[in-house]
């Protein structure tokens, strides 16, 4: 029993990341109908970042927040001067974008660190946490806390504010958002930023875990995407449960399913996409697709 | 004074040309109609005045030239637009839908009473203000576009087509609502219309639009007497 508790809230610890992950992928999809394939890549790139402050010796925080500011404007200039000159071509177009700056990101990020795996610090102290008999690892549970911060601080922009209004306007209907005097191509930028800065916290809260390496994200992405599917493209909270539950049931099949193991894991996640795609395609959380015309 | 001056005002969509250089004015604090059928390019004129559609010749408001500018830059010279298919942000709170109109002014307090406004003027707004958009009826989402248009505060309104698809009690509350805002607010407004009775009662000037050419214009009265618009649009 106790295990099972450990596998569940390391499920979570991972869960909430591929669920951020998620998140930064439906925030864009939501804004410009774009799958961001370099997501993971741009969240790479963001916590080799941090990883250069820290080895100059900025502490931790510090660190975190800068490259959070650094993402943020990365984000937003990755949308200015990449997608925005495609924003307008067909879908296929941007994929294609999205996928060369995927390489981009992988091979400069492999140009200046090199391949070799760096461990990553973790915040949060290396001794275990007890909580009543059961044994948790600090980084699980702290990773949990910071995401759900990052989900907090999210959900109240999107709610509160009125750069959020604006930006869930402008996603929803460009037209009618110019008519008002909003500057529809902005708060697109500013949504890259945003889900920029997402990706880069769950790098930072990952690396620890899987070892800084080019190549780190390219696993987490694909169950970020099982994320997505399950929770539905169109929900972003449905995308962060998703998120968790995906986590959850990896770690659970890794460790009671045998035969599968760690090495099978990612399996998991593909037959987790197929099964949601075959019997929910929207996702249990999601709205039936409506296609623009 | 005229506010809204159009000189040989041309559009076009890709390569399709639907204006074919018009000329109207919209007097400073009065209501200005255009009628026409169908396909006429009424929507169009409201869509050039806005920077929606490329255009050629002129406009000017307020004395300075605007052609070419950014929508989002003229709604902040005070152009509001309730625009044909109302543009109600269906997943958005009435509410919401209602400060998105505000949102060229920036926030403050003054947002607040003016949603305190129109909801004096549209009171079945402030009962839905926590409902999605997309749940109001037809009428309902009308008069949100309205309001929305409303709480920039504008200058000019640019209406398109109220009426459309609305019971006739409905219609008369709209126009009751927008000559009250012409009078003690002193916004100007370019009413596009095919209900020509409702609209040729309620402005003092006129331009009938055919094919994208103004083929009529001049003072409401005179057009109300005259018997091509009314074998045509008046039906009597
Ligand atoms: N987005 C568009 N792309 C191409 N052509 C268009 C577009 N919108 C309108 N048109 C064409 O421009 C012409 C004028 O259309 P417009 O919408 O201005 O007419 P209207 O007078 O508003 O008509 P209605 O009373 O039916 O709304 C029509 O022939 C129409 O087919
Ligand atoms: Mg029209």
């Amino acid at each position: 029993m106790e295990i099972f508790f450990q596998q569940v809230v390391s499920g979570l610890a991972t869960g909430g990341i591929y669920g951020s992950v998620a998140l930064a992928l439906v925030m864009i999809y939501q804004a410009t109908d774009v799958v961001n394939y370099a997501q993971g890549e741009m969240a790479m790139f963001s916590t080799y970042l941090a990883w250069t402050l820290l080895n100059a010796g900025v502490p931790y925080w510090w660190a975190f927040f800068g490259t959070l500011v650094i993402s943020f404007v990365g984000g937003v200039l990755i949308e200015r001067v990449v997608i925005r000159p495609v924003e307008n071509k067909p879908i296929l177009t941007i994929v294609i974008v999205c996928i060369g700056l995927l390489v981009i990101l992988n091979s400069v990020a492999g140009w200046i660190y090199s391949y070799i795996q760096k461990p990553f610090p973790s915040p949060f102290p290396p001794r275990p946490i007890m909580l009543g008999t059961v044994v948790f690892g600090a980084h699980d549970l702290g990773a949990i806390g910071v995401t759900l911060v990052v989900l907090a601080f999210l959900y109240a922009f999107f709610r509160f504010t009125t750069l959020g209004l604006a930006m869930r306007a402008a996603a929803q209907n460009p037209v009618s958002s110019r008519l008002c005097g909003i500057r529809v191509g902005w708060m697109l930028a500013i949504g890259w930023g945003l889900a920029a800065m997402v990706g880069a916290v769950a790098g930072m809260m990952v690396a620890p875990i899987v070892f800084l390496d080019p190549n780190m994200m390219a696993g987490i992405l694909i169950y970020a995407f099982a994320s997505a599917t399950l929770g539905g493209f169109t929900s972003p909270g449905g995308a962060v449960v998703g998120g968790l539950i995906v986590g959850v049931i990896e770690n659970l099949v890794g460790t009671y399913v045998h035969f599968i193991g760690t090495e099978l894991k990612l399996t998991v996640a593909l037959a987790m996409i197929l099964i949601v795609l075959v019997f929910k395609p929207s996702g249990l959380f999601g709205r039936a697709a409506v296609h623009r015309v | 004074m005229v506010l809204l001056e159009a000189r040989g005002l041309e559009a076009q969509y890709g390569w399709t040309k639907v204006l074919h250089g018009i000329d109207f004015a919209v007097e400073e604090g009065g209501i200005t109609t255009i009628l026409g059928a169908n396909g006429a390019g009424k929507t169009t004129t409201l869509r050039a005045v806005c920077g929606m559609v490329r255009t050629a010749g002129e406009i000017r408001f307020a004395g300075q030239r605007i052609n070419g500018r950014a929508t989002e830059d003229l709604v902040r010279l005070g152009i509001g637009h309730a625009p044909e298919g109302r543009g109600t942000f269906v997943n958005l709170t009435v509410e919401e839908n209602l400060r998105l109109g505000a949102y060229a002014r920036g926030g403050g307090r003054s947002v607040a009473q003016d949603l305190e406004r129109v909801y004096g003027y549209f009171p079945m707004l402030a009962q839905r203000k926590k409902q999605p958009g997309g749940t109001l009826s037809g009428g309902e989402q009308q008069m949100l576009a309205v309001a929305r248009a409303l709480m920039l505060r504008p200058r000019l309104l640019l209406l398109d087509e109220p009426s459309l698809g609305l019971a006739p009690l409905v219609v008369r509350e709209i126009f009751r609502i927008v000559r009250t805002i012409n009078r003690d607010e002193r916004v100007s407004v370019l009413l596009v219309e095919q209900n020509a009775s409702v609209a040729l009662g309620l402005a003092q000037h006129a331009y009938l639009m055919e094919t994208g050419r103004v083929v009529m214009s001049g003072p409401a009265a005179e057009l109300r007497q005259n018997d091509a618009i009314r074998r045509a649009y008046l039906g009597y």
